[in-house]
Formats: structure tokens, sequence, C-alpha cells
């Protein structure tokens, strides 16, 4: 079953379009990764269906709930933990989820004990205020207050950006203890490596509509297979280089006259090799690598958004 | 709407206070991790009477031959019931801007209690405030008459600050910027010179005293300094005559229009 869906969902600041016919289904238990560049309405999507946003057309539902006509059971079933650290600096971090806890109802002994396990779970045992944590401790707090009633449902809105990459790696951590409990998410990001490592299915969002979806493995092989990439010594035959390969591969080669780097699309991959290393030995070319590869998110999100 | 008429209405107002209550605990937390705050919040207003008591105090002709003070304190008094404005304001900003208030949205919380809760403590905070500098009053020498016209005027005062509440909210709702409050902050001094905090108005030019005398903040001043039983101006104008009725009417107006703007932009933050 599928913990969210969205349909046709429509939104408009003024004359600026921010979605246009967005559609996405994520099934339960899975993590999926919203992926797009900044704009692309990536927090407006985020933001429809955690009921903070009205849609101007289109439905949607999550935990099986209608967002627009069941907003607080809708609420009841989801964590939402947004781009900023939305957390009071002031207070401690205990304090934090204490109050976090009343305001889901929990009553006060109740609120206490969900802290302290919370506390405990996410590495977070610090006796001062907020203000005094770090980038990835903040974060680990917002996710943390998002888990105070154990939802089916958690949305993360670029829960790294900004934050340096060890603690990019504790926010990753705690968002694979999550997911190991059957948690849903909805993972929105910019990187396409924390799609990669997070995700088991990817939506790439560009201009407020998906453009393509699948898992990662999917996405990369909608690009042509493999690439066959090169490293030449002598950046004086880069151009020579490029031309063997090319005719080699099943598509044209690129190159980079800084990284002395030659890239193609190839589809058989061990004779291309085959024939591209013995047309270097014939011509006297000199390679210092040569790697056979998928291609990665990034040439992916690239060919996908461009047009 | 559907889904509201699930809970019958008692369920639902328990919840907006309880939930309410939470919200505003929240700042009480704040004052005792940062009790500096409190002490700026009643400093700031203590320099500012004893810079105007002291060095202006001697160049203003006070009826009945009274201290400067006497007349100066419930001018004060009422001063700091709108830099409340302000205060609301910064703590409406801040906590849109940071996320906070959509986490609040966000969870299955009475929605209304986002307001109730800055109702709540910002009230309490000037409470706390007022206190204050009506002790700095007594060590200056300010008496009031009898306690139960101090009584009433504390009331009023803090009716006014009720009322500049929905205000503070509602300009914080719709401007959801913190850099946009020095605005209203630099044009809290202005509004008070344009009453009669500090001076008389009859001693403006003609029409900037009647603008004066009808500066809600004077009816709530002149009605607190005749509940004090401290001097004051006067004046012959019929908002002037009658400033303990409008140091009512004021505030309960301003009330009536700004709850309602305040509470339509909370649940228009959707759009």
């Amino acid at each position: 079953m599928a913990a969210v869906i969205a349909q046709s969902l429509r939104k408009a600041y003024g004359k600026k379009t921010a979605l246009d016919g967005f559609d996405l289904e994520v099934a339960e238990g899975t993590v999926c990764g919203l992926l797009g560049p900044n704009g692309a309405g990536k927090t407006t999507a985020v933001r429809i269906l955690t009921t903070l946003l009205r849609p101007d057309g289109g439905r949607a539902e999550v935990a099986g709930f209608d967002v627009a006509a069941r907003p607080r059971l809708v609420r009841r079933s989801i964590g939402l933990v947004g781009q900023h650290a939305a957390v009071d600096e002031v207070l401690t971090g205990r304090q934090n989820l204490e109050l976090f806890g009343r305001l889901y109802h929990l009553d006060a002994r109740a609120a206490r004990g969900r802290a302290a396990e919370l506390l405990d779970a996410f590495d977070l045992e610090h006796p001062g205020p907020v203000k005094e944590y770090s980038g990835g401790m903040r974060r680990r707090l917002d996710l943390a207050a998002g888990m105070i009633l154990s939802p089916p449902v958690l949305f993360l809105d670029e829960p790294t950006t900004g934050l340096d990459p060890r603690s990019r790696g504790e926010v990753w951590k705690a968002v694979r203890a999550l997911v190991a409990t059957g948690t849903t998410v909805l993972l929105t990001t910019q990187y396409l490596e924390e799609a990669d490592q997070l995700a088991d299915r990817v939506s790439v969002i560009d201009a407020g509509r998906v453009v393509a979806e699948g898992t990662p493995g999917e996405l990369k092989s909608k690009l042509g297979g493999d690439r066959l990439d090169v490293v030449v010594r002598d950046a004086a035959r880069l151009a020579e280089a490029a031309g063997i390969v090319g005719r080699a591969a099943a598509g044209p080669a690129e190159f980079d006259e800084d990284t002395r780097h030659v890239s193609a699309p190839v589809s058989e991959r061990v004779q291309a090799l085959t024939a591209v290393l013995t047309a270097f030995s014939a011509a006297g070319i000199e390679a210092e690598d040569v790697a056979l590869r998928r291609p990665t998110l990034d040439e992916v999100f690239l060919s996908l958004t461009a047009a | 709407m559907t889904e509201l008429a699930m809970d019958p209405p008692l369920t639902r107002l328990r919840w907006a206070l309880a939930d309410g209550w939470s919200v505003a605990r929240r700042d009480l937390i704040h004052w005792i991790a940062q009790p500096m705050t409190i002490v700026f919040g009643v400093a700031f207003p203590v320099v500012i009477t004893l810079a105007f008591g002291y060095l202006f105090g001697g160049a203003v002709d006070v009826p009945e031959g009274a201290g400067y003070f006497a007349f100066l304190m419930p001018g004060m008094y009422g001063m700091t019931m709108l830099f409340g404005l302000g205060a609301t304001m910064v703590a409406i900003t801040t906590d849109l801007s940071r996320g906070v208030t959509d986490r609040f949205r966000s969870m299955p919380m009475a929605p209304s209690a986002v307001l109730i809760g800055r109702a709540v403590a910002d009230l309490l905070n000037s409470v706390l405030v007022l206190a204050g500098l009506l002790a700095c009053g007594f060590a200056v020498g300010w008496r009031p008459d009898s306690l139960g016209g101090a009584l009433g005027a504390v009331a009023l005062l803090l009716l006014l600050r009720f009322a500049l509440l929905w205000v503070g909210m509602y300009l914080g709702l719709v401007t959801k910027d913190p850099g946009a409050v020095t605005v209203i902050q630099t044009l809290e001094f202005p509004i008070g010179f344009l009453s009669n905090a500090f001076v008389a108005p009859a001693t403006m030019p003609g029409w900037l005293g009647a603008v004066s005398e009808w500066n809600p903040l004077s009816s709530t001043v002149a009605a607190a300094r005749e509940l004090f039983g401290n001097p004051g101006w006067g004046g012959d104008s019929w908002v002037a005559q009658h400033a303990v009725t409008m140091a009512i009417v004021w505030p309960l107006a301003i009330t009536a229009v700004f709850f309602v703007l305040s509470v339509r932009r909370y649940q228009r933050l959707d759009r």
C-alpha cells in the first residue's frame, strides 16, 4: 500500500508556478528520495503533504488520509523535519522534546519518558541549551522531535543541507536506524549521493513536476548503461585518444583538458575496452587509468533536467 | 472543517488552553534560562524614566506643583505597554523564520494554541516588567493615592497591552521578517511622544495636540493618572474628559479588529 500519494498537485505563488502536475507514490516502509535543484518544487510538495500549504489543484493522501479533508489525522501520522532545525535554541534538548511531547498530548510523565528514550536513541545527551549543539546534533534533535509519536510517515526536507560531511554522516546513520524500524520516509535532497545512499526509489523533480522515477540503479541505466573512463598521460594526445574511445563506444566521447579524462557510454563493455586498449597501444598512447563504471546520479540528473 | 466537529467544543477548548499553556511555558523556561533578558526588559524603561525625570523634568511645568516623576511615571507605565508591541512581533517573526511555527502547524495540537500561548507569555512578561517599573517609581518618590485606584490603573494598562498583543501578532504574521520589527520599534517612541505620556498635548501645535489627545496611549495614561491620583493635564476636549471610558473603549476596539485579523492571517498561513 502507498503511504504517500500525490496526484497532479498544482501550486502557484502569484505568477510563479511551484508545482505543475506533481505525481508521487511512496510505498509503505520504503524511502523515497525527491531529488531536484533549488526551486524545483521539493519544499512546496513537502509543505502540501504535511498540511502546511493548501494546493491550488490535485489531491494528496498521507497514511491513508486526505491532506485537505483530514489534516488533523494526517498530522497525527507524520513527523516533519524541515530545512531549519525547528527547535528552540534556548531550551535544552530534553526541554524541547518534553515541550513537543506535551503538544502531542502525552501526559507529563509520558512526555518525560519519551524525551529520555529519544535523547538516548539519537545520542543527544548534552545538558546545555540547543544553541551549544553542533549542526549535526541540532538536526538529530529535530529528527527526534519528529519521532515523538513514532509516526508511520516521516518527511525530511533537505535534512543535511549546510552540514559538514561528518554531521551529514551522523544524520544518515540516524535516518537509516529509523528506516530499519519500518518508517516510511520521504526525503528531499539536492545531493545525488544522499538519494543514492538512503533512498529505495528516487523521483527526479524539475520545474514542479517529476521528470523521472525509479530505483537509483534504474535511473542510472536509463542514461545508456555503462561508461568507459580513461585518463590519458599526455595531454597533447587527448583529442586523438577521445577519437579512439569514440569509435569503440556507443556514443560520442567527452573529454576534459584539465583532468585528461575521456569518458563515453558503452554497450558492449569488454569488447569496447579491448578495442580501446589495442588502439591505444598501436598509436603509442599511454593510459594512466582505465575503468568501466555505471553513470553517477549527477550525470543522470544533468541529462534529465537539462532539456 | 468536517474534522473539527469530531471533538465536542469543551474538549477543543480544554486542549486549546492546555496547548496554549505548553507554548507559553516555553517563554517561562526562557526567562529562567536567560534571566538577563528580563533584567534588561525592566532596565530599559527604568533608564528612560530616570533620564527623562532627571534631565528633562526640571524643564516641564507640572500642574499642582507636584514633581515631574509624579506626572512621568504613569506615562512611562503606558510607554512600557507600547514597547511590548515590538516584543510580540520579535517573538512571532522569529518562530516563523526559524520554522518553529511550521513545526507547531504540522503537529496535531490545537491550532489556536500558538496565538494563545504567545498572548499568555507576553502578558505575563509585561506584568513582570510593569512590576519592576512600579518599584522604580516608588524608589524615585512616585506614589499612588489608593490601592484600589492603583489596581484599576494597572488593569487598564494591561488591557492596553492585551490590545497591542494582537496588533503585534498581526504585524508579525504579515511581515514574517524579524528585520521588519526594527521599523515598528523605531516608531514606538514617536507614537509615545505624540501622546500625553511626556508632555501636555495643550503645549503642542493645535492639530498635533488633537492627534495626541486621540492617541489610545493618551487615554490609558490619562486614566492611569486619574486612578493613581497623580496630576494630569486635564484638557477640555471630550476625549480628555472621558479618559477612563476611552481607556476601555480603545483597547477593546483595537482587540476586536486585530484579534480577527491575526486569527485570519494565522489560518491563512497555508495560502
